[in-house]
């Protein structure tokens, strides 16, 4: 499987994803550069001494040159440490650590929501193109693409769990409590934020398949005979699948944003109620933590998928 | 001019959904500029013997739970929700447009850094990363839709970087180095209206996202600030009487629905209008 030719490929993208990771962490950094004014009175809260202003300037070393800061951030980031919260002085990285689970739970449930809908509504637009079938897969593509997925939640909330009890309506519980119950919470925010990736992913199988479907060998295999069916299953979906891979990444990360939100709605302490909390709070510790956090996971997913590519796809290792 | 109307109009009659959204747009724009006068109640007149009312003939959708006029707070959250779509979208424009062009056009180590730049930003989720600007430059309206503009100009600037890459080898372009103009006349005079095509459909597509950031920064706290209307702020007071009036969502998350459907669907149109590939001879 690893030839040569892919190896030198994936040492490139490590190379290259090298100097993104380091922009990463520059632009977690130069958020809090954005705080109009001084920051030290920004992070002091309301009615604060000079004092303490100049206590906190010391404390968080606000008053070293901003390379000197970033330098030591960094090299306290990299060390697992992420300082500590403003608000509730606990560690960051432990508040993550904690959170994470949780959001990382309906995240992977929305996404295979996203596939085990997504995927079917793809190839039947693009196997019935042109049709009602088609029609009505594009239409409902637009409506998830538009919904607001806070919106829905609402929606799903006031239906299914305040009318008819079928789910909790707010909460979350771990896995560690039972799949099942953990499933139960999860479905609702799960299905919520499904809307979007179902959207995506029948979007973009369609387009795909129907470039494959349509293109010249398609239209020599069913010269030679071979049945509609036979051509989707062996040749087409083949072809499509190294796309849905990128489409997988991409649906992912949204997800990963979006559920920021959707936490709100339904009180989960994931890290998106915490990051929003932050943000309202000027909590910058947080901030930067969770988005560190959340930046490092997407450029991983990324890699993870690319490298995948170049194992899957044939066609690239032998540029 | 004239003839680009007629050449719309045209484009408007063979295209329903276009000339749809268009209309819904428009009169939204007419109901913006107008609410003082179109709408029947102040938005914020608050009236604690009138809460959470069910629809009548004084409040055609209702009141909410300080007794305010819901089809007035949703007149006057057009203006917001139009104002804070396009100024995220304005704000991207700027930030990613000549981004783009330098890079697409100069090439070399400053592409492959600007290009690095960009791979950076969009790695990061969108409504995080506008999330987390908005904690640092302070909650507010305006400065969401600066950190979702922010946000949103990494996606034009890679747009428009390849545009630019695809027009830079045509002879025009050569011709017009020759003659000696400079790299200011060159990108504004000939890259970018052959360039620009493109971008138009993805900047009409990104007012829908900008305006479904808005309702999510708003809904969250980050938003337009109290008593300011705004859909997504409507929505977030509805949540909080979801069980006692879940009528409230309705309306505010309708007005969301279809505006950014119209939005896309009249991107969707652009994008077909505009395909030269897909135009009808």
């Amino acid at each position: 499987m690893l030839t040569r030719n892919r190896l030198r490929l994936i040492r490139r993208r490590l190379l290259q994803i090298a100097p993104v990771i380091v922009l990463a962490t520059f632009v977690v950094f130069g958020l809090q550069q954005l705080v109009p004014g001084d920051i030290a009175v920004t992070l002091a809260g309301d009615n604060a001494t000079d004092a303490r202003i100049a206590e906190i300037r010391t404390l968080y070393g606000l008053d070293r040159p901003f390379f000197v800061q970033y330098g030591s951030w960094l090299w306290d980031a990299l060390h697992g440490n992420l300082g500590k919260s403003i608000l509730s002085g606990e560690a960051v990285l432990d508040s993550i650590q904690r959170r994470f689970p949780t959001s990382l739970l309906i995240v992977g449930c929305a996404l295979s929501l996203s596939l085990v809908i997504g995927i079917p509504l793809g190839i039947l637009a693009a196997t019935h193109r042109g049709s009602r079938i088609d029609a009505f897969v594009t239409s409902i593509a637009s409506l998830g693409v538009a919904l607001p997925n806070f919106w829905l939640a609402m929606l799903l909330v006031a239906t299914f769990a305040l009318n008819w009890n079928f789910f909790p309506a707010t909460g979350a519980a771990p896995l560690s409590a039972g799949v099942g119950k953990a499933l139960h919470y999860a479905a609702l925010p799960a299905f919520a934020l499904a809307a979007g990736g179902i959207a995506e992913v029948a979007r973009q199988l369609r387009s795909s398949l129907v470039e494959v479907l349509s293109s010249q060998y398609v239209r020599t295999l069913h010269a030679k005979g071979l049945s509609p069916t036979a051509i989707l299953w062996k040749h087409g979906l083949k072809n499509v699948s190294v796309n849905l891979l990128t489409v997988i990444g991409l649906v992912f990360n949204r997800l990963l944003g979006a559920t920021v939100v959707i936490e709100a709605v339904f009180a989960i302490p994931g890290i998106g109620s915490m990051v929003v909390h932050a943000a309202i709070h000027k909590d910058f510790p947080v901030i930067q933590g969770v988005v560190l956090a959340l930046v490092m996971i997407v450029i991983g997913v990324n890699l993870l998928i690319d490298v995948l590519y170049t194992v899957l796809d044939p066609r690239i290792s032998q540029q | 001019m004239s003839q680009t109307l007629i050449r719309i109009g045209k484009w408007l009659r063979r295209d329903l959904r276009a000339a749809l959204s268009l209309g819904f747009l428009l009169l939204l724009f007419a109901l913006s500029v107008s609410a003082p006068i179109v709408a029947p109640h102040s938005p914020t007149n608050q009236d604690v013997n009138d809460m959470l009312q069910e629809p009548s003939a004084v409040h055609p959708l209702g009141t909410d739970d300080l007794g305010r006029d819901v089809l007035s707070r949703l007149i006057y959250g057009a203006p917001a929700t139009l104002y804070a779509s396009f100024l995220a979208v304005t704000v991207a424009i700027l930030l990613g447009v000549p981004v783009g062009l330098l890079a697409g056009f100069l090439g070399g180590w400053i592409d492959d850094a600007i290009s690095r730049v960009i791979d950076t930003l969009l790695s990061f989720p969108a409504i995080v990363l506008a999330i987390a600007v908005t904690g640092a430059l302070g909650v507010g309206l305006t400065n969401g839709m600066i950190a979702v503009g922010i946000v949103f100009s990494p996606q034009l600037a890679r747009l428009v970087r390849a545009q630019t890459l695809i027009v830079k080898q045509e002879l025009y372009v050569d011709a017009s180095r020759v003659f000696g103009a400079s790299l200011g006349r060159i990108l504004w005079k000939h890259v970018v209206p052959n360039a620009i095509q493109p971008v138009i459909v993805q900047v009409t597509l990104l007012l829908a996202v900008a305006l479904l950031a808005e309702a999510s920064l708003s809904f969250l706290g980050l938003g337009v600030q109290p008593p300011q209307p705004s859909w997504g702020a409507m929505l977030a007071r509805a949540y909080h009487y979801m069980e006692i009036a879940p009528e409230q969502m309705y309306a505010p998350g309708i007005a969301i629905l279809l505006t950014a459907l119209a939005f896309n669907a009249l991107g969707e149109s652009l994008r077909v209008a505009l395909d030269p590939t897909m135009k009808r001879r």
